[in-house]
């Protein structure tokens, strides 16, 4: 029995893998729509996340299994107190696998040693979430046909961003992959992950302040939002806002197959005017997050078609 | 190096000037009811100064927790006034239950049956992270 905690505790095989799968489902969706016949999977949010665990119950049903669970803490035993431990493996009981979502950083490992399931980290606090990673792998491989040789951009709050860490983290394991980190003074990339993940591996990265030098070079855009609350002063704030916002102006000089891309859900940092824009891939993004929590699911119940 | 008067025990020698009160209070060695021998900045050909610390039994002591702790140590068993046994230590893959994580976001803040527990995460850096939030163990 497996767990996924961090998307780097799958193989380069294995996510391989995972892609030809969800490929194939997109191809051929009926072929897959009873593979979870009888299969139970219990979704466990003890903090609300509409968007991951919709894209789940989706994942599950359309794979003709079913879903159980609760969607915030409050309507769970453990706002009576009972332990996150005792909660899973009661949980374990009753599902044949359980995808959680919890506000602690580590959760899902103590969940891990009692549920008796597989278990998926569907986001622990500020931590992991190896499926919004394994989306955007999707979505590069389905646009690029490779995952070698690309220069990926990331822009916007790159100090807190987790989805852009994950991500840092999978792509470093590619060949010829290069990073641009697009981010004001107050949220560059953490300095431990370039140390770790980038100079470790010898690969290549630069870090720049506007999105207009970087843009023509890039394979991949990758934007996130910039919070208010993550500036000490409005000021400053409302002086770097402006500047990653991605309007069809900024687009301009990028290449034709660029691919720009969004976690969702977005505030304002991409004008609406970009969303018809061939190279805007944030909602296919969406809803390759579902095919590729299908071809999970699948893999972690060892079940096949 | 002067055994002294234990006949049967533990000589800790080549710990890191200032860290043997750290390993008396990991160690619990207060609550043994043996002698317990602290030297500190004692000369060393090797170190230029070291603690060293005489414990009078022959307690079990978790070679891991004391190589996270001061990796340099050497560990000498006496048996009949001799030197019946020398460990080296080594910086252990695993540390369990002896030091905690400090990241207030980390589920052990919260889970109290969870086991604090941290992995080597780089050897020449001396760097532990917690298994379960990855964060940094903190050292003295
Ligand atoms: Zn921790």
């Amino acid at each position: 029995m497996r767990n996924l905690m961090n998307i780097t505790d799958l193989s380069l095989e294995e996510i391989d893998e995972l892609i030809a799968t969800a490929e194939d489902i997109i191809a051929n969706p009926k072929k897959y729509e009873n593979a979870c016949d009888h299969k139970l999977l219990a979704a466990l949010f003890f903090e609300p996340s509409t968007r991951t665990r919709l894209s789940f119950e989706a994942a599950m049903q359309r794979l003709g299994g079913r879903v159980i669970g609760f969607s915030e803490a409050g309507s769970s035993s453990t706002a009576k107190g009972e332990s996150l431990s005792d909660t899973v493996q009661t949980v374990g009981c009753y599902a044949d696998i359980i995808v959680m979502r919890h506000p602690k950083e580590g959760a899902p490992v103590v969940a891990a040693r009692r549920a008796g399931v597989p278990i998926i980290n569907a986001g622990d606090g500020a931590h992991n979430h190896p499926t919004q990673t394994l989306t955007d792998l999707l979505t590069i491989w389905r646009s690029k046909h490779t995952f070698e040789g690309l220069t990926i951009g990331l822009c916007g709050d790159l100090k807190f961003g987790r989805t852009v860490h994950s991500l840092v983290a999978a792509m470093a394991r590619y060949s010829g992959i290069k990073f641009v980190f697009i981010a004001p003074e107050e949220l560059k990339f953490p300095r431990y992950i370039i140390e770790e993940e980038l100079d470790t591996r010898g690969i290549e990265y630069k870090e720049v302040t506007s999105m207009e030098e970087a843009m023509p070079e890039l394979d991949v855009l990758y934007m996130t939002r910039v919070q208010k609350e993550r500036f000490f002063n409005e000021a400053d704030y409302i002086r770097l806002k402006d500047t990653y916002i991605l309007t069809p102006d900024k687009l301009e000089p990028a290449k034709k197959d660029m691919i720009v891309m969004h976690p969702l859900p977005r505030v304002n940092e991409i004008s609406v005017a970009v969303d018809d824009d061939p190279r805007a891939a944030y909602f296919p993004q969406a809803k390759n997050g579902m095919f590729i929590r299908m071809a999970l699911i699948m893999k972690m119940l060892e079940v096949t078609v | 190096m002067i055994i002294g008067q234990i006949k049967d025990g533990i000589v800790l020698d080549h710990i890191t000037a200032g860290k043997s009160m750290d390993i008396y209070n990991v160690l619990k060695l207060g609550k043994l009811d043996c002698s317990v021998a602290m030297i500190q900045n004692a000369t060393s050909v090797k170190m230029g100064k070291k603690d060293i610390i005489k414990i009078g039994t022959l307690l079990d002591i978790n070679l891991d927790v004391l190589g996270y702790i001061d990796p340099g140590i050497t560990v000498n068993i006496i048996r009949d006034g001799k030197v019946a046994k020398r460990h080296h230590l080594w910086l252990p893959e695993r540390v369990v239950g002896v030091i905690k994580c400090r990241n207030p976001r980390c589920i052990t803040s919260t889970e109290v049956n969870a086991v604090h527990e941290f992995r080597l995460a780089d050897k020449e850096k001396k760097l532990y992270r917690c298994i379960y939030c990855e964060h940094k163990a903190e050292r003295k």
